[in-house]
């Protein structure tokens, strides 16, 4: 198939699963908001989601801070605008980097074991078991994870946002030169809520999208371990797109006017 | 015996996967407080009829009543309420293997009659012991144990609730033929001192002999005999011979073809 043949069945894929994804999470929110609840699910769920993402998402972040320390000195040095750094480093990882990377981090590690875990359970007939079980699977696994992801990872995102600022002032004193607490201060200076609030939103929507698309590609899996698969890649891959794309609207929202 | 009511009525029940015709108008009944096992060559839809009847699979045609009441026609809420009622053994155990044994075991408890968790493990370790398994294996997960003590937990899983309506997808596969005999005692006495409605799917004819008040047997698509366990030796049956003395030469083929039909 040539490429542009593969990308449009790949469009056509998208909007025809679009359909079916909009009714698997209508179902499981008007489901599970209603209740009955499973607080040890939940609990274990934002335990998964949000403790033990850290440090992927700690990791990622320090060395985003670092390089982008780093990437706009090489940069502003030529029209002698260094002090412009913190401000530059603050505003992308609050904005931007800070929730899509920890969003993309999220996906490759969440999204992608969400998927291979309700697979599994789909082809060992463990979800049909629940249902004999008088035990609603969309109350039971996909609430639990949708709310997970939405309050876990602006809250993960947070710590990016810290974590990535204090890489980019690690490189900016230690290498180029910059005073601490200055630094420091001009971060604070330039810092409003209004970027930060932008990107928790974005990590509350990002957070949502990857373990929807987790749940959704697993419970819908079909086929063994073969199926399996498949779903944790579907899972991953739209993950990712849908991540990127939110983050365009959202932005738009927010900053637009 | 006097004439009981009819706890599970399935009549014209078709389905098909793509072109595999598997169930072709099936009709069955069961009895309240009766055993009724299905028989039948591997393949020939058991599983499906059952998954029909529990609403995993969803039928193309036909009448599936529990006490009385079309589930196909009902409300959500009315076919949950119905289907509440049957407590199921998967073929394949189906155990949540994020959670300890004891959890399976007493997952129904909790969800449905809404017992505390410790109380509910006291009636899970009571229950294993029932199926022959203990307090040992309570805190182990289903990973960690033999395909024959996962079908026992599946089976304590199915039966802790004391459900009216029990269905047994092959409980006694991959036993040995001691335990086999044990569990066909406890599907049994579930049946006769609980009262329950048990309807069976298996291929051993020991077990068959031992917890069948009545057999039926489904070959393409329908039940082509259905009587009196009694009566299994002397049914007058070809196919059901074949099928009871495991013969390989007879009506029914050996060689399996995907059941099709043209059209
Ligand atoms: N989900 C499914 N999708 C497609 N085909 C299916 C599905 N489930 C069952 N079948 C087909 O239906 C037929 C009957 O399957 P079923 O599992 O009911 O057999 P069975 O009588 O229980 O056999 P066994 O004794 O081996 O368990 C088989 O031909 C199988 O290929
Ligand atoms: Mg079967």
């Amino acid at each position: 198939m040539n490429p542009l043949a593969l990308t449009g069945a790949a469009v056509l894929g998208i909007v025809s699963t679009l359909g079916g994804l909009v009714t698997f999470a209508l179902r499981a929110l008007s489901r599970g908001i209603v209740g009955p609840w499973y607080p040890r699910q939940i609990l274990r769920q934002m335990l998964d989601i949000g403790y033990y993402s850290l440090p992927v998402v700690g990791l990622t972040a320090i060395f985003t801070g670092m390089v982008l320390a780093l990437q706009s000195y090489t940069g502003f040095s030529r029209f002698q605008a260094q002090s412009a750094i913190p401000n530059i480093v603050v505003l992308s990882m609050t904005r931007e980097l800070g929730p899509v990377l920890a969003g993309l981090m999220v996906a490759g590690r969440v999204g992608a074991s969400m998927a291979a875990e309700l697979g599994t359970m789909r082809v060992t007939e463990q979800i049909d078991a629940l249902s004999t079980l008088s035990t609603d699977p969309y109350r039971y696994l996909v609430f639990p994870r949708l709310l997970g992801g939405v309050l876990m990872l602006p809250a993960l995102v947070l710590v990016a946002d810290v974590i990535g600022i204090m890489g980019g002032w690690l490189v900016s004193t230690v290498k180029l030169g910059f005073n601490p607490v200055s630094y420091v201060n001009s971060t604070f200076g330039f810092l409003s809520t209004g970027d930060v609030v932008s990107g928790l939103v974005k990590a509350a929507v990002f957070g949502f999208l990857v373990c929807l698309m987790g749940c959704y590609q697993g419970y819908m899996s079909r086929g063994g371990a073969q199926g399996v698969g498949t779903a944790t890649t579907r899972a991953v891959v739209a993950a990712s797109i849908l991540i990127l794309t939110s983050d365009y609207i959202v932005t738009e929202i927010f900053f637009s006017h | 015996m006097a004439a009981r009511e009819t706890k599970i009525s399935v009549k014209g029940l078709a389905k098909a996967f793509g072109r595999n015709h598997v169930l072709r108008g099936l009709d069955i009944e069961v009895e309240a407080g009766t055993s009724v096992v299905v028989i039948g060559g591997s393949g020939t839809g058991k599983s499906v009829l059952i998954k029909s009847i529990l609403g995993i699979v969803e039928p193309d045609a036909g009448q599936i009543l529990i006490d009385g009441q079309d589930v196909l026609a009902a409300s959500r809420r009315q076919a949950q309420a119905l289907r509440g009622q049957i407590g199921m053994l998967f073929q394949g155990a189906a155990l949540f293997d994020s959670l300890p044994v004891w959890e399976n075991v007493a997952f129904g408890l909790m969800a449905k009659a809404k017992i505390p968790r410790d109380q509910a493990r006291v009636r899970a370790v009571e229950t294993l012991e029932a199926v022959g398994l203990g307090e040992p294996v309570a805190d182990l997960f289903p990973a960690e144990l033999s395909g024959g003590m996962q079908k026992r937990v599946g089976l304590a899983r199915a039966i802790a609730t004391r459900p009216a309506i029990l269905f047994f997808d092959e409980p006694t596969t991959g036993l040995d033929p001691i335990m086999a005999d044990v569990i066909n005692d406890l599907i049994r006495s579930v049946v006769s001192d609980l009262g329950a409605t048990a309807l069976s799917i298996t291929h051993d004819m020991a077990s068959v002999r031992k917890i069948a008040d009545r057999v039926a047997m489904l070959y393409e698509g329908r039940i082509i005999w259905e009587g009196p366990a009694k009566d299994i030796d002397a049914s007058g049956n070809p196919f059901v011979d074949q099928f009871v003395h495991g013969r390989a030469d007879g009506p029914i083929a050996t060689i399996q073809a995907p059941q099709r039909r043209a059209g």
